[in-house]
């Protein structure tokens, strides 16, 4: 089953390849991780999308918590939950129709064009996975240049909260 | 180091990394010089409460260290070279991590401007070692030296223990700062749990107590977390049957009739039988390493688990359990002594007894029987007689292969720590320098290596770095010219196709020994075996290396294949 994990850690070099060394040499699945310094500069926030079954999920919460760099960890998974993922795409519009169309599908979207050039759009987006799997589908009628996804964060609704 | 500087003077890094090993209380540092670390050598060439020990080899000086910690209560401690040095420590380091040593590793580094630059000697030691280490730090400024110092005796020592390493720059030890050496130090990151839940405690033991048919299955935390007297009581209070791990052997005395020796790949048969027989298992500072349980899918099929450990990563790991107590098993068998009569419910005494006739119907098996007429030397009967002629009180210190076994069956471990060997990498080469930081730590002690002609190799160099230091171990090399262990499985599974397991060309060890400034012996009939370790025994203050021309075709019994359950044993 596909779980996301958040956890704080040490602002520390090294504190990143400790984690994803641990995810290669144990074997385990993963799919994504975001990470970045948050409002506590000793602090970073890292997010990881992985897949296992019940146990191994139980030994990944258990070996990142074991890592020294490893502050707090949260499983996002049971809870209610927001899941965001950010993605700019680079299309080739060449003509007018073109132009609108794309236009056109970034509004449906609740997208932005953030990036104008005599033949390309650069178009941002924000949200779950599968609504930017989705967007991406409906460009199926595009070149698209370029796709850059940020890779998941997640923050759980209500009271529930990750800090120290 | 002679004068001790004004409280807010400013002194070398170098300066400060020995005030920091002696306020931790470190006597003896295992090492080997290079340039990255001269300025620390400076220091301690200037100063004389700290003893370093030089060694032949970095591997040596990591496995002498652990050696030193495995046979006592104290962390060991290493320093290295940069680049050469701290490769050459990554397989001592690799073997502490498995089987969680308390060590702390001090690597020299190029200089914090040349980091990167693949400047002369420099490797990526923090990145090198990260996979086998509990933590790793590299000091970039000298102002943090003292408390990541602080911080890696604590990390090293506390929990569930490991090796620490701390990477330190040439120019960081030649920085000034005032030294300060913080008394406790906290991290917000790492707070081990020592005291168990005491719900699941009492649960436990409901479970416990209710047993038919219980089988307590303890290991190396027990050792490690120096539980053994703790142990003692509460297996003897309970009456039932105790079966350890490899690393677990002295955490309860061999001698004891409640003990049915080891369990495992190479357990006797009781032990795997009751294992396999158990309802209720308590399973007491050990990991359910393969090697343990066989088969995972046979493993205990009719048993509810109880196991306490302090790290909550081993607890369902391997094997499903169903009462978990994460804490320090010291302090967990000491709560359960104290509960265990106000418990309402206590053992059927009559369906424990019925259980033991079952153990002892197992036990008149006489699994480790061997051919005791036998012209040749046999290597159960030279470990054996070990054990009497050291009245089973001994440091043993084994390398890796069917020697190791065979003093992990045949010497009976009545004492925690004496048993030195490694259990987790199987790391061969360390027999000998295990024995010489046993020796550092117990100076006047019988300090014993049962090694292999093979793995004495892989490490003889330190021979002389026992010359130097006058370290009277006793060497008894279980010759049989074989790779024996893997000859042993060539023979059962690969139809005798013997690939490079004979160890030809090999050295005169009594030349070789002698040459060393040493005692060689050269043992070939069984009738001199016991006179020859007598006198080896006599020489108190000499090293003496018995080389015993051993059986070649002889195996270790009871084996339990790979692949099988631990009721599938094949025996001589
Ligand atoms: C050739 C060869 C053959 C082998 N054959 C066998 C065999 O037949 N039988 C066998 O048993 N082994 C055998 N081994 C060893 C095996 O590979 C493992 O090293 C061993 O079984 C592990 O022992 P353990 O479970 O006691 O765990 P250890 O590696 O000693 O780990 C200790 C456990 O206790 C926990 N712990 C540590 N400190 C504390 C504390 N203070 N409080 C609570 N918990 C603590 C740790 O978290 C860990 O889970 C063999 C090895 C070799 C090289
Ligand atoms: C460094 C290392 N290399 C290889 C092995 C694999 N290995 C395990 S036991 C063994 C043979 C050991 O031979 P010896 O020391 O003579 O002991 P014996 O089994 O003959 O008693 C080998 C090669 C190992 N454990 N360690
Ligand atoms: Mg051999």
């Amino acid at each position: 089953m596909r779980h996301i994990i958040s956890l704080l850690l040490e602002n520390e070099s090294g504190a990143l390849s400790r984690v994803s060394g641990l995810f290669s040499a144990r074997g385990y699945n993963i799919e994504s991780l975001t990470v970045a310094p948050t409002d506590d500069p000793s602090l970073s926030r890292m997010t990881i999308v992985t897949s296992g079954s019940e146990q191994i999920i139980e030994q990944i919460t258990k070996q990142l918590n074991k890592l020294i760099d490893v502050v707090r960890l949260i499983d996002l998974t049971p809870h209610r939950h927001i899941e965001r993922e950010m993605m700019l795409v680079k299309v080739k519009v060449t003509d007018n129709t073109g132009r609108e169309e794309a236009k056109r599908l970034t509004d449906i979207f609740r997208g932005n064009i953030v990036d104008v050039s005599q033949e390309t759009y650069v178009i941002e987006l924000t949200g779950h996975g599968s609504k930017l799997d989705s967007f991406l589908e409906a460009l199926q009628g595009f070149p698209v240049m370029e796709v850059v996804r940020s890779g998941v964060m997640g923050i759980a609704r209500g009271e529930v909260a990750l800090h120290l | 180091m002679s004068e001790t500087p004004a409280k807010s003077a400013a002194i070398t890094g170098a300066e400060i990394f020995v005030r920091c090993l002696q306020e931790e209380g470190v006597e003896v540092v295992f090492g080997y010089p290079g340039g990255a670390v001269l300025h620390i050598y400076d220091a301690l060439y200037r100063q004389d409460k700290i003893a370093h020990i030089l060694v032949r080899h970095e591997q040596g000086a990591i496995h002498a260290a652990e050696g030193y910690a495995k046979s006592s209560d104290r962390c060991g401690v290493a320093l290295v070279t940069s680049g050469p040095g701290a490769t050459n420590a990554v397989t001592g380091i690799a073997d502490a991590y498995m089987d969680s040593v308390p060590l702390v590793v001090f690597s020299g580094q190029v200089p914090t401007h040349l980091i990167g630059n693949d400047a002369f000697q420099e490797v990526d030691t923090v990145g090198i070692t990260r996979p086998c280490v509990k933590h790793n730090f590299l000091v970039k400024d000298v102002k943090d030296l003292a408390t990541t110092i602080k911080k890696a005796f604590y990390v090293a020592t506390s929990g569930r223990p490991g090796p620490v390493l701390v990477d330190i720059p040439k120019d960081v030890t030649a920085q000034t700062a005032v030294f300060e050496y913080p008394k406790q130090i906290k991290m917000r990151s790492y707070n081990p749990t020592t005291r168990g839940h005491s719900g699941q405690i009492r649960k436990a033991l409901e479970l416990i107590l209710s047993a038919k048919k219980p089988m307590l299955y303890t290991g190396g935390g027990v050792i490690l977390g120096r539980a053994s007297e703790a142990l003692t009581e509460f297996t003897r209070k309970l009456g039932y049957p105790i079966t350890n791990t490899l690393m677990g052997l002295g955490g309860y005395p061999a001698s004891d009739r409640q003990f049915v020796g080891m369990l495992g790949m190479h357990g006797t048969y009781e032990a795997n039988m009751g294992m396999h027989h158990a309802d209720v298992l308590i399973a007491i500072g050990v990991r359910f390493d393969d090697r343990v349980t066989g088969n995972i899918e046979k493993f205990c099929p009719y048993a509810k688990i109880v196991h306490i450990d302090v790290d909550p990563a081993s607890i369902s790991k391997n094997v499903k359990v169903d009462i978990p107590i994460v804490g320090q098993v010291e302090p967990i068998l000491r709560e359960m002594v104290r509960e265990m009569d106000n418990m309402p419910d206590q053992p059927d005494q009559d369906t424990l007894a019925g259980w033991w006739r079952q153990i002892e119907e197992w036990r008149a098996k006489d699994c480790l029987k061997y051919d005791r007429s036998s012209p040749i030397i046999k290597p159960q009967y030279v470990v054996q007689k070990l054990w009497e002629l050291t009245g089973g009180d001994a440091f043993v210190t084994s390398d890796v292969g069917q020697h190791q076994m065979w003093a992990a069956q045949f010497y009976g471990f009545d004492k925690p720590n004496r048993w030195i060997n490694s259990g987790g990498l199987g790391t061969m080469g360390v027999g000998l320098p295990f024995a010489m930081g046993a020796q550092f730590a117990h100076p006047d002690a019988t300090v014993t290596c049962v090694t292999g002609e093979a793995s004495i190799q892989m490490c003889i160099q330190e021979l002389s770095t026992c010359l130097q230091y006058h370290l009277p171990i006793k060497i008894l090399n279980l010759n049989n010219r074989y790779l024996g262990m893997v000859r042993q499985w060539q023979e059962f599974f690969y139809q005798g196709r013997y690939a490079m397991s004979y160890m030809d060309a090999l050295p005169d060890f009594v030349k070789l020994a002698e040459s060393y400034g040493h005692v060689g012996m050269r043992i070939e009939e069984p009738g001199d075996v016991e006179g020859a370790i007598r006198e080896a025994l006599a020489l108190k203050d000499r090293l003496v290396f018995m080389d015993f021309i051993t059986d070649q075709t002889e195996n270790v019994y009871p084996m339990i294949p790979a692949g099988a359950g631990q009721n599938e044993m094949i025996l001589l």
